[in-house]
């Protein structure tokens, strides 16, 4: 008997604008692109997406389920550029087939930086979501599932949550393979779901790539795969980007049609069944324990920390923006922390990767930068400009609440050392 | 393969990037075992005395026999130069220094000199040439650039060979909106006598296509390359206090120095501790000094006047950046050489390089708040810098002539080709 488990990221970053040396003023993001990628992508994806979802769980009678993890970043575009697209994730919530996972609202990296700041942002997205859904996030997932042994405690600490979702990466299993559910090594509560990689990428990168040797992928094909399964494995976690479905699969390779007839084809076999996360811990015990001492990621080939942090380009700039929280927590000034917050998405870590760069690939694809050193350029001339305000914020506060927040501070900073012993290397 | 080249500059008599190009594609054929016949000009007439000429037997002899086996270079008296300047670019190769003061001939914009005196040698040069392949066997005639073109065609036309013409720059590049029409004229009727146009870059196939009116399939674009010094580590000297930005080749309208000037202007605003080397000469450097007086950056801006051999050396070492504003630059060499020389670099979008560079920074030559911005995020940060210069060298190391010397070897088949298939006809 084989589960399948889809879960979704559904993520669009708030990209900055230009914003060069000789700016000022805290107009940061580039509100004309990211409207305009925000409705194209709501065009070309989450609508067609959402609607086909939708009509899939009333054809299966409940029998289709599936889980999203959107960030707080895209709700809130969504929001002001396509309300559309949160009115039929409200309808899919509604089904009672769909599940919404928990994560960072700003889907930052804060986890391997700032103890604090995580914890306070993965509260921030679980109450949005409770929100506008409804529903309360019982399982958690990273930013680009970025996950070691340190994250299983800090997710008790906050509490609420059953599961975590990890990358099935080869090298923390071994011979075991990630159709079970396993257990962190660091929490006797916490359970962990790890994706199933190879079928997971057949749909996500390989579906419309004609050197493939199993192209073109049909329903039917990919159905067989998940038989296979029948006997080496409880469920099947098969966990991609949502814009895998009309954005970086476009609508002519024939992705909708194959997310069409996937689920009649997956459940003709009378064994097979969609489960969401929390309905498969419930259903499965855990096997085993997985031990991830180093940092590991869903994002390359390497499934690491290189994306976001493989140069000393990028090393600086989170080094920077984290060296700030406490400046500009000190601030109390709302509008400076809320920018603060943005310039934490992964994804302006990920414009300056240099890895791949000159040979033009999938980083390329999601940058609107025209090189890396453009980006790095862009957001330190931002967080110089942001350091300034903040500076400016703290002269301008009256005395009484100065030294109020000076105590907070030196609390802040104490907490930080402690933190930077817990958050030290681990990549 | 046999090929009947005719240039105009060759190491180390050099004003520009020609030269440069002409002595790494030579040397490179040359490996590849193709025979070639490099036809240059003697450069004499400088009332000062202190030319060297460099006629055959000289190169033969100053020459390392291991760098050019298959090479020949006769060399023609004429009064060839392609660009107007105070001085020339020397580069220091492994076969010793000689400095060339090429005659001035005046401003390059001015009609009268730019026609007359030039024409003269470059008619001169074209009987000469044609004397020469008179006695000389090849398959193939290759062109440098418009000084060489009616020579080209001249010994294409007796010798009953096909022709390459091979665009370094075009008059839109040197002249911008004034073009010369003589050599506009000259240029265009080389390109369409031509059985292939080779471009340095698309920008310039663009430029051949759209001014010139040679049909696009007719042009391929060989980019150029760099020799590697093979030194991959930057030396920087300890008592060296002030960061230092370089601008290196001749000033002049193409090279956009004003545009450099505005933004080191801008650049001062921010840092304070950083000096900005001109290094060159050209029509236009009195112009550029007296401007960098009255912008009042007089002090921080410093003029080498013409560089050569290790001096230039020693500028890309000094260097924190360097920069290329060029308004219209076909290929860039010198980017490559700064990036092989571990130096981050600043190119103007208006450049063939920046089609094929990744890792250098970009900019629209105009773009005076942007040129600065990137010119102070380098300085300001380490981590930029590092990125750049690591990354920058690795790229240049993918530029090899070898390369570029095997298109060439694919073009010259192809053109032989077309030539034999013509006359069974």
């Amino acid at each position: 008997m084989a589960s399948v488990c889809f879960y979704f990221q559904v993520h669009q970053p708030q990209r900055l604008r230009h914003y060069n040396i000789f700016d000022r003023g805290d107009n940061y993001l580039d509100d004309y692109k990211n409207a305009e990628i925000c409705r194209k992508v709501a065009n070309k994806c989450y609508l067609p997406a959402n609607k086909l979802m939708l009509e899939l769980i009333r054809k299966h009678k409940r029998k289709f389920r599936i889980s999203y993890s959107i960030t707080g970043v895209l709700l809130e575009q969504l929001e002001r550029f396509a309300p559309e697209v949160l009115t039929t994730f409200k309808q899919l919530a509604d089904t009672g087939c769909v599940e919404f996972l928990g994560e960072t609202y700003h889907h930052s990296l804060a986890f391997l930086y700032s103890k604090d700041e995580f914890i306070e942002q993965v509260k921030a997205h679980r109450q949005t979501i409770k929100q506008l859904f409804g529903q309360t996030p019982r399982i958690f997932r990273n930013t680009e599932l970025i996950y070691n042994n340190g994250l299983p405690p800090i997710i008790d600490q906050i509490g609420g949550f059953d599961a975590i979702i990890a990358e099935g990466a080869d090298h923390i299993l071994g011979y075991r393979n990630a159709n079970f559910v396993y257990r962190p090594p660091t929490s006797t509560k916490l359970k962990l779901l790890l994706k199933n990689y190879r079928l997971s990428d057949d749909i996500a990168f390989r579906f419309s790539n004609r050197d493939w040797s199993q192209w073109p992928l049909t329903a039917d094909k990919f159905a067989s795969w998940i038989n296979a399964v029948n006997g080496c494995g409880n469920v099947v976690n098969l966990f991609m980007d949502y814009e895998t479905f009309g954005e970086h699969q476009w609508e002519d390779t024939g992705i909708f049609n194959f997310l069409r007839h996937l689920p009649q084809a997956i459940l003709r076999h009378p064994d097979n069944n969609f489960k969401t996360p929390s309905e498969v811990i419930r259903t499965y015990p855990p096997v085993d324990t997985v031990d991830v001492p180093y940092t590991i990621s869903w994002a390359d080939i390497e499934r690491d920390l290189s994306a976001w942090r493989g140069n000393s380009m990028q090393e600086n700039a989170l080094a920077e923006l984290y060296r700030l929280e406490g400046k500009v927590k000190n601030t109390e000034n709302a509008g400076l922390i809320d920018i603060w917050r943005r310039l934490q998405t992964s994804d302006h870590f990920y414009y300056m990767c240099t890895k791949w760069f000159a040979d033009g690939d999938v980083h390329k694809y999601f940058n609107h930068y025209n090189s890396p050193y453009d980006a790095y350029i862009n957001f330190m001339n931002v967080l110089d400009n942001l350091d300034r305000s903040c500076s400016e914020a703290i002269l301008k506060k009256p005395q009484r609440i100065y030294e109020l927040s000076a105590e907070r501070q030196s609390k802040t900073s104490n907490d930080n050392v402690v933190n930077s012993l817990c958050f030290s290397e681990r990549t | 393969m046999k090929t009947f080249m005719l240039g105009w500059e060759f190491p180390p008599f050099i004003s520009g990037g020609l030269g440069t190009a002409c002595y790494g594609l030579t040397k490179a054929m040359d490996k590849l075992g193709i025979k070639v016949t490099f036809v240059l000009p003697k450069g004499t007439g400088n009332p000062a005395g202190s030319v060297k000429t460099i006629g055959a037997n000289d190169v033969r002899t100053a020459t390392p026999s291991e760098q050019f086996t298959n090479t020949k270079f006769r060399v023609i008296s004429s009064n060839l130069k392609p660009y107007a300047s105070v001085g020339s670019h020397e580069h220091n190769y492994s076969y010793g220094k000689i400095l060339l003061e090429i005659p001035d001939i005046g401003p390059m914009f001015s009609p009268d000199n730019y026609t007359g005196d030039i024409l003269a040698a470059v008619s001169q040069y074209a009987e000469k040439a044609m004397m020469i392949a008179g006695v000389e066997d090849f398959d193939v005639v290759h062109a440098h650039d418009w000084m060489t073109y009616p020579a080209g065609k001249a010994v294409s036309c007796q010798n009953h060979k096909p022709l390459v013409v091979h665009v370094h720059s075009t008059e839109f590049d040197r002249s911008g909106e004034h073009v010369n029409q003589t050599v506009y004229d000259i240029e265009r009727m080389g390109m369409h006598a031509a059985s292939k146009v080779i471009a340095v870059s698309n920008l310039t196939k663009e430029t051949i296509v759209k001014h010139y009116g040679v049909p696009s399939a007719k042009v391929e674009v060989v980019y150029n390359a760099v020799e590697h010094n093979g030194d991959g580590i930057c030396h920087i000297p300890a008592e060296k206090k002030d960061k230092i930005v370089l601008f290196l080749g001749r000033i002049t309208m193409q090279k956009g120095p004003e545009y450099f000037l505005a933004a080191a202007k801008k650049v001062l605003q921010v840092v304070d501790n950083v000096k900005f080397i001109m290094a060159g000469s050209g029509d236009m450097m009195h112009q550029i000094i007296e401007l960098a007086a009255s912008m009042g950056i007089g002090n921080k801006v410093l003029f080498t006047g013409f560089l050569s051999g290790e001096d230039v050396n020693r500028a890309y070492k000094m260097a924190d950046l360097y920069v290329m504003p060029s308004v219209s630059e076909p290929f860039g060499i010198s980017s490559l050489e700064a990036m092989d020389r571990n130096v981050p670099v600043l190119m103007s979008k208006q450049s063939g390089i920046a089609e094929v560079v990744t890792h250098a920074l970009k900019v629209d030559f105009w773009d005076i708040d942007e040129m600065a911005n990137k010119m102070i995020a380098v300085l300001k940060r380490p981590q930029l810098k590092t990125n750049l210069s690591k990354n920058g060298f690795h790229e240049s190391c993918k530029f090899k002539w070898e390369d570029s010397a095997m298109k060439v070897k694919n073009i010259y088949e192809e053109v032989i080709e077309q030539a034999k298939s013509k006359e069974k006809k």
